[in-house]
Order: C-alpha cells, then structure tokens, then sequence
C-alpha cells in the first residue's frame, strides 16, 4: 500500500507536470484547446450563476433579466423541501430531518456501533413517525398523502436500506445455508425480485395489491411504497453480502467451528462482520443508487424532492421563467448526500484497512 | 433480537391496516365520520390542481372537491387532497383510499362500464386539438399534411390523430415523449410541426413558453373529452351528493347568485333559488345534508362561471375562453337539471 502511493507520486515533479502538458507541440495544442473551452464554460457559467442573475425582486424582473433567477428558489424553497405538508407545521419535517440527519451522522461513528445504538433508533424512528404524523400531544395530524419532498426521499431511502440490511444479511446466509428448503426459498425471492424493475415491484404495491385485499381495506399508500423499497433493496443487498461472505477464506469458519462456536455466533462474530468490510464499495453504491432511485414513487402517487422541485415549476407566475434554477437546486443536494455517503465509504475502507495490510 | 424485529414489523403492519376505512357503511357515513372529504387530485396541472408556494391546492378540479366538501361539513376546508396520477387514479377509487376523483378524467363508456366506478356529471367540455408556431402559418388541422406531431403516450391521443389524419386523407408522423417537459421543449424548439394534446392542456403548454403570443391553437377539436368526477360504483347518494353539487354550480350561474351576492339572494322572490338556498323546502336534507348546502357552496366557492374565471379565465395564466363551457341559453353545453 505504502509503497504503491510512492510510486504514483514520484514523477509528480514540476517539470514533468509541464511536460505532460505542453512537452510536444500536440499536446500544446490540446492543452490551450481544452482551456479555452474551460474559460468559456466558465465563463459563461458565471455570468448567468452571477453576473446576470435577478437576486430579488418579481416573476417580472426575472422575465427581463438574462440570467438565474434566484428569487424563484427562495419563494418556492418550502414548497420544494417539504411539498404540499401543512405550511405552519412544516417545522415538523424540518426537525425530522435535522434529527434524522444527526442521527444518521452520529451513527456513523464506528466507534458507537453496537446494541445500544440499535436500541436508540428503535426509539428514534417511532419518535421521528410521530412528529411527522402527529395526533397526539397537541400536533395536528398529517396524513402521510400530504408529506413530500425531502423528508419524504430520506424516509424511502434510509429506512429503506436500515430495514433491508439486515434481511439482505439473512437473506444472504439462506442463500448459502445447506437446508435446501430454505436456500431454494431465498434463491426463488432474490431471483423473482431482482428480475423485474423497481418500478414493477412499487406498481405491484401500490396498485395490484389493494385489489387483492378484501374489500374496503387499504394499507397506507406510503408504507406500501416503503415496503416494496426494503424487499426490493434486500433482494440487491443479499447479493452483494453473498459475494463478501464467500470471498471468505473457508478457514475463518473451520476455525471458528473448532473453537467451538456455534452456527449464529460465528456468523454473527466472524463470519458476517468480515463479509460486510469487504462489500462495502458496492453496499454505498448500491446505497448511492437507492438515494436516486427512490424518486421512482413518483409513478405511484408521491412526490418525493425531485417532483417537488419538478411540479413547483409549473406554477403559473413562474411558468416558462425558471427551469434550470429547481434542476440544478435538486442536482446540488442530490451531489451534496451522495458525495457524502460516497466520503464515507472511502472513510470506512481505510478504518478497516487498518492493522489488516 | 430477530423475534423483537419481528415484534416491531408485526406492530408497524397493524398500523398500516389501522388506517382501513369501513366501507360496510356508504360514503357519506364514512366522510361524516372521518370529518374530512379525501379528494383525488392530479400531482400538478396548472389551472386545474396545483400547490402553492404554501402548499396550498387550488385549482378547477381541486373547487369541485371544495364544493363537494362544503355540500357535507359547511365548510370548504374539510377536505384532503390525495395527489393521483394517471395509472393510480382510478384503483385509488376503487379501493376506497379516496372519495372522489376529481382528476381531469374524461367519461367514456368502457370506463363507466368496466371500472367498478360511476361518473357524475361533466363539469368541462374539453378536446383534443392541435398547437402550431404563428410563423408557420397553417390556419386549420388540415393543411398539416406530412407534419411531425409531438404527444404524450395516452391511450387514446395518438388513436384519434390516426383517425383524423386518415379521414381527411393526410399523413403525419407521430413523436412521442413519455415526460411533459421533453414533449413541450420538443415542440418549442422546433423538433416537431405541432403537438397535440387536449385544448385546456395546449393552452397550459403556451401559458409556459416565453412568448405566448407565437402559437396559436388551431380550430378543430378532433376528439370528445368531457371531463367528469368520478365515484365508487353502487352508492347512488352519495353520487348524487357530487353530481348535485356540480349542478348547484352551473344553477346558481343561471340564476344569477354569486359569491358577494349569495346573502341577499336568500331574500329573493324565485322559488327555484329559494329551494336551492335551502330557505324553502328541505332538498338537502333529502340527500342527507344540510339544508343550507347550497347556500354553503356558493358562499365558499362561488358559482361555476366564478369558479372558470378563477382558474381557468381570461385573466388567468391560462387565458381559456369559456367555449363549449357555457350555460345552454347561451349556446353552451352546461344544462344543470331543475332544483325542485
């Protein structure tokens, strides 16, 4: 490891840097072609981010105006993080994502892992239900048709993929467990469910489902929807933990066997734990996707942030004035979380790198 | 550890079905009960059903579920909206998530025929129709031989262009879009000759371009498209508790009883708005509402024409011209049965 870092960085020298980009009359060419066409991207983007921009004022003044229309985002920014949930009580989402988001934070700190920290988001999430839910303790109640937005793409996200690990993990061992009823059974689920899209497994939930069911009895459209994304993450989930597990060499289990430990202590001591460190680049990309995936609920009826910032649009004041404005909004907070959770991967390779290489 | 997830699951499930309506009872028992209307909406359409920057719904479809809600609490207020889309809509209904569709749905006969849902009456005569630049100076669907029209996948919009086309003896080549944005961008910039869709929605589509004043709809209407509430099939009152109160609408325009009027019109000499406004005669309670419904709907909504002027009008963004949406003695297709 050491040694390769080494030798990346040692024609990293001022000279050679030059070489690389102007060492032949070719690469001079190139060099100054792509600068160019930097500046002018640059340009360009400065002027309409900055230089034109319209910062306050009315639909009209961004009519007139030649840039970003800034005072579309501010007027329309709770509509977009929050949705069509009640205006005065739309400090309920925003207290739910901050504590969501602190939550998540905290949880990440390798150091806290534990009993504890499982036993404290079973504690979290009711609490986090019912702020947003309300009917109790003098909160109004919100039916969950009128929550959208932000706190609605972190709700299918994480608690998503917080329930689906787990049975992605179970899902996992059944799939190699030698009880051929239950390796069939786990075969024949991550199969059904990998083999069609997510948008067929939320229009199943969300539409079919309610068909079936007897008479004049509904599931919460929300749930449905919540419930369809853990099946259909554990089904990806359980594969990627398959891969870490038999990336094991078989010596960890003999080992362990010898020691004698029996089935579900080595799995949950040794066997998983090591599995999970080594899957964890695709486990966050798989994660990262599911983040950007989730906006799919759009064709069941929810309209989680991007379709907020997409249906915000089509206010009439506004119409045909800002466009690129909610896009790039959405683009930036989407990059913001996605290059987090991305930092974080990176950060827990190294931790676990450590004292291994 | 596993058997206390279980447990959580187990508790999350009973929530979820906590939340079943009884449909033992009918609608109107099971609204009353709940003190609030739930309404199908569209997720967005300008004009028709769309959120503030608070929010808040307005919108055409979104007053006749306001009216509606008003019809049985008195109070426009009472209502949830449910955002629906158009693959969801009508198996929201069915499975009683909402009341009423009020969704810029058109009544067709194998939708009232198959659905397992009824319709109430049309309260907006809407069509297809086409949307061309000025610059192209074309004056009539017709002359569009050999064009590339852009649409949105419907069921039955590329059908009735076919049609069209083919009575008239012309060719087109059809582009499809499957998101709005991309099908108007396609339009304005150029890709296609025309787009097509219905006219309420073209006018939306111009309503959004930078300089509405460049295209121009052309005359014909090539398909039907009554636009109607719809309800759960086998609950004649409560169907007709919505069908009424789209009528009280359209009647109360005829009679000339607005929103700033509706308190001295209860001292009017016409027998006909005397019964609407509940101040002879009981026809709200035969419903079992009110007897002042009527008087509540228009006090909180308005009237129908005040309803299009709102939303839909000159005035508005989208810049409709009543149209075929005017009252029968004044050559227009509203013709609101006798309140009597």
């Amino acid at each position: 490891m050491a040694e390769a870092r080494n030798v990346t960085r040692r024609p990293a020298h001022r000279n050679s840097a030059l070489k690389v980009y102007f060492g032949t009359p070719g690469n001079t060419v190139v060099t100054l072609v792509c600068v160019a066409i930097l500046a002018f991207a640059a340009k360009a983007a400065i002027s309409w981010l900055l230089i034109n921009a319209v910062f306050s004022g009315t639909p009209e003044d961004c009519k007139a105006g030649a840039g970003a229309c800034w005072p579309y985002l501010a007027a329309k920014l709770r509509y977009m993080l929050f949705g069509i949930y009640p205006f005065d009580e739309q400090w309920r989402p925003f207290m739910a994502t901050i504590l969501f988001v602190v939550a998540m934070a905290i949880s990440g700190i390798p150091r806290l892992w534990g009993r504890p920290l499982v036993v404290a988001w079973a504690a979290l999430l009711p609490v986090l239900f019912l702020l947003m839910s309300g009917g109790t303790l003098g909160l109004a109640h919100v039916p969950t048709s009128q929550w959208g937005g932000l706190p609605l793409s972190f709700m299918l996200t994480f608690v998503g993929l917080i329930c689906a690990l787990p049975l992605g993990i179970l899902l996992a061992l059944a799939r190699l467990s030698n009880l051929p009823a239950i390796r069939v059974l786990a075969i024949t689920f991550i199969e059904l469910v990998r083999g069609v899209p997510l948008i067929s497994v939320l229009f199943m939930a969300s539409v079919m489902l309610p068909l079936f069911m007897p008479d004049g009895m509904t599931f919460d459209k929300l749930l449905r929807a919540q419930v369809a994304i853990i099946l259909f993450a554990a089904a990806y989930i359980a594969e990627i933990v398959r891969a870490g597990l038999q990336a094991l060499p078989r010596g960890q289990t003999e080992a362990a066997q010898a020691l004698g430990l029996h089935f579900w202590q080595y799995t949950y001591l040794i066997t998983v734990p090591q599995a999970l460190k080594t899957v964890i680049p695709p486990l966050v990309s798989l994660f990262i996707g599911f983040f950007q995936d989730t906006t799919l609920v759009v064709i069941v009826g929810l309209l989680d942030f991007l379709n907020t910032v997409r249906t915000a649009m089509r206010d009439p004041n506004w119409q045909g004035i800002a466009v690129l404005e909610g896009y790039l909004f959405a683009a930036v907070v989407y990059f913001v979380f996605s290059a987090i959770m991305g930092a974080y991967s990176r950060y827990l390779e190294k931790r676990f790198r450590v004292g291994h290489d | 550890m596993f058997g206390k997830a279980c447990r959580v699951a187990a508790a999350v499930m009973t929530l979820g079905a906590s939340v079943v309506t009884a449909q033992a009872a009918s609608t109107l028992e099971t609204v009353k009960a709940r003190g609030k209307l739930i309404c199908g909406v569209s997720m967005g359409t300008t004009g028709f059903a769309l959120a503030d920057a608070q929010g808040k719904f307005a919108g055409f479809d979104v007053d006749v579920c306001r009216a509606i809600a008003t019809a049985v609490f008195g109070d426009p207020n009472k209502v949830d909206f449910v955002m629906t889309n158009i693959n969801t809509r009508f198996q929201a209904l069915q499975s009683g998530e909402i009341d009423v569709l009020s969704r810029q749905t058109t009544l067709t006969f194998s939708r009232d025929a198959s659905l397992g849902i009824d319709f109430g009456p049309a309260v907006f005569y809407d069509g297809q129709g086409l949307m061309v630049a000025k610059s192209l100076g074309v004056n009539s669907a017709k002359d569009l031989d050999g064009a590339a029209i852009c649409t949105l996948p419907g069921t039955t919009t590329a059908q009735n262009l076919a049609d069209f086309f083919r009575a008239n003896g012309k060719k087109f080549e059809l582009v499809v879009f499957e998101n709005p944005d991309e099908n108007n961008n396609a339009f304005f910039s150029g890709r296609c000759d025309a787009v097509s869709s219905d006219r309420s929605d073209l006018a939306s589509i111009r309503a959004a371009s930078k300089s509405p004043g460049d295209y121009v709809i052309l005359p014909e209407t090539i398909s039907k498209e009554p636009l109607a509430p719809a309800v759960r099939q086998n609950d004649s009152n409560w169907r007709d508790i919505v069908s009424w109160s789209v009528w009280m609408l359209m009647a109360a325009e005829e009679k000339g009883v607005t929103q700033t009027n509706v308190d001295e019109q209860l001292k009017s000499e016409d027998p006909e708005i005397q019964r609407m406004l509940g101040v002879t005669d009981e026809l709200g309670t035969m419903l079992g509402l009110d007897k002042a419904w009527g008087y509540n709907i228009i006090k909180h909504v308005g009237n129908y024409a005040e309803m299009f002027d709102r939303n839909l009008g000159e005035q508005t963004a989208l810049g409709l011209s009543r149209g075929p949406n005017t009252l029968w003695n004044a050559g227009g297709l509203l013709y609101p049965p006798p309140f009597r």
